[in-house]
């Protein structure tokens, strides 16, 4: 019993220490996002703020990021619907109508989800300037959706593999076609997946960053770009740039707090079967 | 093939009229530029418009009622998306990397392996990137492994507050590495003396003075070590999920009869638990490994393209479009490719081939 209060203790402490270590730098974050410029001294940069919460930061760093933050929007979510539409029709298919081949079309479209994107990506730059839709929002979420296949359908894939192939038979016998089965009987059983992979593609998108600096031009970026660059100018003002990162992770951070069971379920379904 | 054939003339109707709408579609916009909010948006009108038009011939295949040629129908746009962006785009980048191609005119006169030979042959700048990568990949993996697998073991025990450490553990991977690595470029500020700053100070003030580091601007090859750092803190708690994901799939009978048989909880672990766990562990391997061997933003966040952190993936897109030479930076490109092809083909053959038999 005591070497067991004992074990149990040590472990808590472990946790606790570990847990220290990963909430760490968003203690820091909300700490100087918080303070006036003349309290982020680096000396004084683990005290806490003096006289004050200081929103302003925050309203200077929104000011700094609010276009690139409506350009993500503007992005993400489109892309998020519409590929997990592709998805779930792709998964449908290759989950319940196999044919000669059909695992091989899978291994071939799941193989672009592992692929560098820096060996694709001078064609890709080529492409979208011959087609004219370099530089902007619509070009990235077609290049989003479109690399968004393989995860897409991966995820759809073993979830619908899960449903029993009984109730399609049953709907066959009632007279319903390869669409009606999907229409009637897949889609409305579809909704925790849906979660998960909108969820997951919001997430990506969101934090995705090589397609976005390469096929957005200034006006156009995303908010992971932008960062980017707010952080690599000569005079940073730390307060501000702490608030900024926050506001650019909070979507995501959001969606993690609130519905992590579907983001957890997404990363996993990433990982295959093992 | 087409034995069966029911024509059902409403849906006939409905695809011939999207045939028509479509063909007005593609027709009009090939005359007029479609702007919208003055983008022009062209190519996605005409994409829709095509795809109206197969939504059209997908109407007509269905009442062939051949589910088998409605099935791959179907599945074609999805198909040759990826057949165009990943294979078609890979061997175009191959065909760059074969030319002479620099500056911004393409140039494909065939020059062969030329590229290749360069990037190994008296070329600094890539042997640092290889070695850089080298040190990432093992540094990282085997951090994530070992953290993953101790948080998964400790929150293995039952213990209260499971969902809420666990969610502590996971929550980094929602940030971007971008996010991150600003973060963290500040803990690990190397600054020293007055201007002491972030993890320093910490071990400063605690005494622990033998901890100062200069974290990542160590002098090469040293300084990339510490990159490690914020990557195993993004991902450990993923790997964790993982290997919990894979313990709670062992049937808590096994241990009982195992503790009945007199084992002791680290035998348990030892010799039932670890052995059971090793396909997680190569799945986890897979995914961690080659997202270091192409690892970009996170380095590109906290290095700000230092040399001395330099990866393949930076040095592809400086010498692409900053210094505009195609040819090299499409070969980098390649074989980056390839690294990660001969880590995730096997895998993925493997797992094709384990999913037929069933």
């Amino acid at each position: 019993m005591i070497r067991r209060v004992l074990s149990h203790t040590l472990f808590y402490i472990i946790l606790i220490v570990l847990a220290a270590f990963y909430l760490l730098p968003i203690y820091l974050m909300l700490l100087t996002s918080v303070k006036p410029f003349n309290q982020v001294d680096l000396k004084t940069m683990w005290s806490l703020p003096l006289n004050g919460l200081h929103i302003e930061n925050f309203i200077a760093g929104y000011k700094q990021l609010a276009p690139n933050i409506n350009n993500s929007l503007m992005m993400v979510i489109p892309e998020a619907i519409l590929s997990s539409l592709l998805g779930s029709l792709n998964g449908y298919l290759l989950a319940k109508w196999k044919f000669r081949g059909s695992n091989l079309v899978f291994s071939l479209i799941l193989f672009g989800m592992f692929i560098p994107y820096q060996s694709i990506l001078i064609p890709l730059v080529k492409f979208m300037q011959a087609i004219k839709l370099y530089g902007d929002i619509p070009g990235l979420i077609l290049v989003h959706i479109i690399y968004g296949i393989p995860i897409t359908t991966l995820i759809f894939r073993n979830y619908y593999a899960g449903i029993e192939t009984e109730l399609l038979d049953a709907g066959k016998i009632d007279g319903a076609g390869l669409m009606g089965l999907y229409r009637y009987i897949m889609f409305p059983l579809s909704a925790p997946s849906f979660a998960v992979v909108i969820i997951w593609q919001f997430t990506q998108a969101w934090n995705e960053f090589l397609f976005a600096v390469i096929l957005t031009n200034q006006s156009h970026w995303p908010v992971t770009v932008a960062l980017n660059n707010l952080a690599g100018s000569q005079l940073v003002q730390w307060n501000v740039l702490m608030a900024a990162t926050l506001l650019a992770a909070l979507p995501t951070l959001m969606v993690y707090l609130f519905l992590g069971r579907y983001f957890l379920r997404g990363l996993m379904a990433g990982a295959l079967k093992g | 093939m087409f034995r069966k054939f029911t024509l059902r003339v409403p849906r006939l109707i409905l695809a011939l009229g999207l045939i028509l709408l479509s063909a007005v579609c593609i027709f009009t916009l090939r005359k007029t530029p479609l702007i919208i909010a003055g983008k022009n948006l062209t190519s996605i009108g005409l994409l829709v418009g095509g795809l109206i038009f197969y939504t059209g011939i997908v109407l007509i295949i269905s009442m062939f009622e051949n589910e088998t040629v409605l099935s791959i129908t179907l599945l074609l746009p999805s198909m040759a998306a990826v057949a165009i962006f990943v294979y078609g785009f890979i061997g175009w980048s191959i065909q760059v990397s074969l030319s002479k191609w620099k500056g911004l005119n393409p140039d494909y006169t065939w020059v062969g392996l030329k590229q290749y030979v360069i990037l190994f042959q008296n070329n600094p700048r890539f042997a640092i990137d290889i070695r850089n990568t080298a040190m990432f990949t093992v540094g990282f993996i085997l951090g994530c492994l070992i953290l993953g697998l101790g948080l998964a073991i400790l929150l293995d025990q039952k213990l209260k507050g499971e969902t809420l450490f666990r969610g502590i553990f996971l929550f980094p991977m929602s940030i971007s590495f971008i996010a991150s690595g600003v973060v963290w470029g500040w803990l690990m500020n190397p600054a020293t003396g007055n201007r002491i700053t972030g993890l320093n100070l910490i071990f400063q003030s605690l005494g622990l003075k033998s901890l100062i580091s200069l974290w990542h601007s160590t002098p090469m090859p040293w300084g990339m070590a510490f990159t490690v750092i914020p990557a195993v803190w993004q991902l450990s708690g993923f790997t964790m999920a993982l290997y919990m994901g894979g313990m709670r799939s062992i049937s808590d009978d096994l241990r009982e009869a195992a503790r009945v048989d007199g084992a002791s909880e680290f035998q348990i672990y030892r010799y039932i638990i670890f052995p059971l766990l090793q396909p997680v562990t190569l799945s986890a391997v897979i995914i961690l490994g080659h997202m270091s061997l192409k690892i970009f933003d996170l380095i590109v966040a906290l290095g700000n393209k230092a040399i001395s952190l330099d990866v393949p993936g930076i040095y592809m897109w400086t010498t692409t479009f900053d210094g505009t030479n195609y040819a090299q930076g499409a070969a980098i490109g390649i074989l980056m490719l390839v690294s990660v092809a001969i880590l995730v083909v096997p895998y993925l053959i493997h797992n094709m081939r384990t999913e037929t038999q069933l």
